[in-house]
């Protein structure tokens, strides 16, 4: 075939790209080997738009046993023990098929886990839609909902993971473009880390898993497009999983990694054979020798190209020590998968692929996958587009907004999402859905890990830098609320298309705010992704990057996150807040109550920050508090509300001393804030003081209502039990009837 | 006691079984895989929850032809203890070792939740420690947890006093409540909810205790010379 500037166009390579390709070739690339530049140089696989930029980040610490660049990162916790955890993005297959998309998302990830030795202990997904109750985009947003958790449940509930956590967002920046970014996390012992080498020339490279097909075909190029309307003819793109394979994939790896046959090993992940087999070879130094007949074949007649692009599922590629295959091939027969030698370890360092001894490429590993071009693309200030001034608040029932506050989709509870997630397989679970963050423990130790996910689109539109810093804090509180010494982090950075200067713009800042404060809260990172292009027609997604942070703590019996007995002291950590109203605008009160966006989000003191963090996990670890909950979205109010939905239905009676206006005083998200109750306030005061912040007792807990008063002045006064109807079972109605929540409430 | 617990490709919840038996309860326990033609020497056989053959045509439909199942029919015929959980309970049925079979949920949803349940019956090895009509609170995890039966069988298991577990609250849409059910001659017994998750305290409750606790009772029991 020929290469005409169109089949150029084609593959998203622009003309000074074709050109370095022809640099670094000495000659005409061949159509296979243009196919396998296009994919490997996409945004996707080279992260050339932001490799510059997230060269910034802090990855080290003396756990990190792994930061960027591999699979997956790694973290030591202790007695020998490592944990391995990243987040992927599946926005893109998400949104042209939900169910399948987000379950190969699942799929991905976990197999970037135990392909580093690490048997997946937990997942958790953090996922974002157009609003359900939207007259004109509602019924999409629904049915892309529905598919996606029924994918999410489909892959991981069958696979064998729980999935304990996670989050999910409804706003119309999402209405064309919805985010699925799925997290997993392993763990192993030190001596059970493989990477994904090709060490050792002479060695085989050995095929293992589901057989290659069709289908995924240049799904990383599609990735790092923006969505137009000939973007539903990409469907055949979206690949399709089987997480029964991939659980006998899991086990059948982990059993013959313990062979002590395998040098290395590496997933099938985006670009399939060609980034498994150049990247491999590329870390090692090596060349890889790849024969396409030996590849297992769904279908007769795959050229070359349609096999080096496939993007099947549940396939790994490894490399077994010369004389010691048939060892490894025993495992993979006892678990009835195909394990087949296709090529050998070379020492010219590059990657050849034939058909049938016939060379269809022969590209040097290193131009595939560390030549990437890397651009440095202009950025201006990021767009923003949202006013600095809001409306006047004033609010004639508090208790009215109270109620439909939690009957929004974003506060509601997720009990409807998470019930169809197996969040309890493999016994682990200490703290599941619905708690500040996760924690699952480490059977055979006495350590648990705790993990959360936190994302924030609208203080990041408002300003992307002072956002990031915002909701690494919130994460790394959410972890100190049940006890856990957060200690790394992985995100994924969900964009706009990065060509445009202000949307470039957003992206330099956040990750600005994320080095900035990740160094701070002494939380390297150890991985993660990079989504661009996250637009339809036109329109970008809010700047939403994602974080996930995990922390250690002790096993035992957490401290519940709601109120479980009357009569004892409240106590606000961190104190009621001096917002002004600019820093209203971001919150949930505006959009649920004034459907706005306006002003800048919440000011942050990064040090005062770090000082609650340590007095919560002092209190929790030395158990002087019955109970822990992060204040968040929704500020104090919905806060105080949640702690009262645990299963004794413990209300509140709290009266506030406070010159801000009523409407500011409740729903304000400034951070920085831990409700806790306790039966000995004298202990909580005392560790409050010696790290020097603010424990203000507001109130004590009450049978079955929730009262609130600011100077006498009654601001709210609720049942319990009417307020956990509503927040119980707002996310169905708003599934099977959205229009009649909004009236009712 | 010594007990094994089958290993199906797919099976998830092996571990999870295991780990309650030799960790929780203290019992000898050890894993036995699908291709096995005997059941070695073991006092009990538990089948533990998962996707079989990734549930393929129907959970527990192939299960059922795995080379261990033959081994597990002699086993139950001889009298010995058999407790299927989840997609144990599915290749139970799918095996005629207990009547009736598990169909999708009443909403088409996988659920995973604490239900309350009622213990309907104690004249069982796998329930002769707790109290009739005590509330226990476990963990279902399925999508296809329905129980369905003919009338006549469903009559015959109450006459018989073979229902052994009720939904309090019907989370799945199953006929007359019933979570798990005995064979005529109660030695073998199927329940979707997972009583091995409910086994250690960290867990948040030991509930799942009143039923393994039986179980190994009366395993030891049996398995005095």
């Amino acid at each position: 075939m020929k290469i005409t500037p169109d089949v150029i166009t084609a593959h998203q390579l622009t003309a000074s790209e074709y050109d370095k390709v022809l640099g670094l070739l000495g000659r005409e690339p061949s159509i296979t080997e243009l196919g396998i530049f296009a994919v490997m140089w996409s945004e996707h696989c080279s992260y050339k738009s932001s490799r510059i930029h997230l060269k910034k980040l802090p990855t080290g610490s003396r756990r990190v046993l792994q930061g960027p660049g591999e699979n997956a990162g790694i973290v030591d916790i202790g007695d020998g023990i490592a944990i391995a955890f990243k987040i992927e993005s599946h926005n893109h297959p998400s949104f042209i098929e939900p169910f399948q998309g987000a379950a190969t998302g699942v799929g991905g990830i976990l197999r970037d886990i135990f392909t580093m030795g690490a048997r997946p202990i937990a997942v958790m997904d953090s996922i974002r839609f157009g609003k359900l109750d939207d007259p004109r985009t509602g019924d999409r947003n629904r049915r892309i909902l529905e598919g996606v958790v029924s994918g999410i449940a489909h892959y991981g509930n069958c696979f064998g993971v729980p999935t304990v956590g996670g989050e999910c967002v409804f706003e119309e920046s999402y209405d064309g473009n919805p985010l699925v970014n799925v997290f997993a996390l392993g763990v192993f012992r030190h001596d059970e880390i493989f990477y994904g080498k090709a060490s050792g020339i002479g060695n085989s490279v050995i095929y293992v898993g589901a057989k290659t097909g069709r289908d995924g075909i240049h799904g990383a190029s599609m990735a790092s497009a923006e969505f137009t309307e000939e973007s539903k003819q990409k469907r055949p793109n979206v690949q399709v999983g089987d997480p029964f394979m991939e659980k006998l994939l899991l086990e059948a790896c982990l059993e013959a990694m313990k062979t002590g046959a395998i040098v290395g090993i590496q997933d099938m992940g985006a670009a399939g054979l060609t980034s498994s087999t150049c990247e491999m070879g590329s870390r090692a130094g090596t060349g890889v020798e790849i024969d396409l007949q030996f590849v297992p074949q769904r279908e007769p007649g795959m050229t070359p190209y349609e096999m080096m692009l496939s993007e099947s599922q549940e396939r790994m590629l490894l490399v077994a020590e010369r004389g010691r295959e048939e060892e490894v091939f025993a495992v993979f027969r006892k678990w009835g998968l195909d394990a087949v030698k296709i090529g050998i370890v070379t020492n010219d360092g590059k990657l050849r692929v034939k058909n049938h001894g016939e060379i269809f490429a022969e590209i040097p590993n290193r131009a595939l996958a560390d030549e990437a071009p890397k651009y440095n693309r202009p950025f201006t200030k990021p767009l923003r587009t949202a006013p600095l001034n809001g409306p006047e608040i004033h609010s004639d029932d508090l208790a009215s907004d109270l109620k439909r506050l939690l009957a929004s989709g974003d506060l509601c509870s997720k009990k409807w999402i998470y019930e169809q997630y197996d969040y309890q397989v493999r016994t682990n679970t200490l703290a599941g859905p619905g708690s500040d963050a996760a924690i699952v423990r480490i059977k055979g130790t006495n350590t648990s890990v705790a993990m959360a996910l936190d994302g924030n689109g609208r203080y990041c539109a408002l300003d992307p830098r002072e956002g990031t810093k915002l909701i690494v804090a919130e994460c790394c509180r959410n972890l100190s609320t049940v006890g856990a010494l957060p200690i790394a982090t992985t995100n994924n950075l969900n964009f706009g298309n990065p060509e445009r200067p202000e949307i470039m713009g957003q992206i330099v800042e956040s990750i600005e705010g994320l080095t900035e404060a990740c160094s701070f809260f002494e939380v390297p990172v150890t991985g993660g992704n990079v989504s661009l292009y996250n637009e339809t027609l036109g329109t970008p997604v809010f700047p939403t990057p994602v974080v996930g942070i995990v922390g250690t703590l002790e096993t035992a019996v957490p401290v519940p996150l709601a109120f479980n007995r009357p009569g004892s002291s409240i106590i606000l950590l961190g104190g009621l807040g001096k917002p002004d109203c600019h820093e209203f605008g971001g919150t949930q009160y505006a959009k649920v109550i004034h459907d706005l966006l306006w002003g800048k989000p919440p000011a942050l003191d990064m040090d005062y920050e770090k000082r609650v963090q340590s007095t919560i996990r002092e209190l929790v670890r030395e158990r002087a508090v019955e109970s822990a909950h992060d204040v968040g979205d929704g500020g104090l109010a919905v806060a105080l509300v949640e702690c009262s939905f645990g299963p004794e239905n413990v209300g509140a009676d709290v009266n506030l001393e406070s010159g801000l206006q009523p409407e500011i005083l409740l729903f304000h998200e400034g951070p920085s804030r831990v409700l806790v109750s306790t039966g000995d306030p004298q202990k909580v005061f005392s560790v409050a003081r010696k790290n020097r912040i603010e424990a203000l007792e507001i109130g004590v807990t009450l049978e079955s209502r929730v009262i609130i008063r600011n100077r006498t002045q009654r601001l709210i006064d609720c049942r319990v039990d009417e307020l956990k109807n509503i927040w119980t079972h707002s996310l169905e109605e708003l599934l099977q009837n959205p229009i009649l929540v909004n009236t009712n409430v | 006691m010594k007990v094994g617990v089958v290993v199906f490709p797919g099976s998830n919840c092996d571990h999870d079984a295991w780990y309650a038996m030799s960790q929780n309860l203290c019992q000898e326990a050890e894993f036995i895989w699908h291709n096995s033609p005997s059941l070695g020497n073991v006092d009990a056989v538990i089948l533990p929850g998962g996707f079989s053959y990734g549930d393929y045509l129907r959970c527990g439909a192939i299960a059922k032809f795995a080379p261990v199942m033959h081994a597990v029919r002699k086993f139950a015929r001889d009298g010995g203890l058999v407790l299927g959980i989840c997609n144990g309970f599915q290749v139970l049925t799918e095996a005629g070792l207990l009547p009736g079979a598990l169909v999708g949920n009443g909403n088409l949803k996988f659920v995973c939740k604490p239900v309350p349940l009622e213990v309907v019956t104690t004249d069982s090895p796998f329930t002769h420690q707790a109290a009739k009509g005590q509330t226990l609170t476990l963990p279902v995890a399925h999508g296809e947890g329905c129980y369905i039966a003919s009338e006549e069988t469903l009559d015959e298991l109450e006459a018989e006093d073979r229902v052994v577990l009720r939904y309090r609250v019907n989370c799945n849409g199953s006929m007359r409540n019933i979570a798990g059910i005995l064979n005529a001659h109660r030695n073998v017994m199927g329940m979707m909810p997972h009583p091995e998750r409910a086994s250690d305290p960290l867990m948040g409750s030991t509930d799942g205790l009143a039923i393994l606790g039986s179980f190994v009772n009366a395993g030891v029991t049996a398995s005095r010379p």
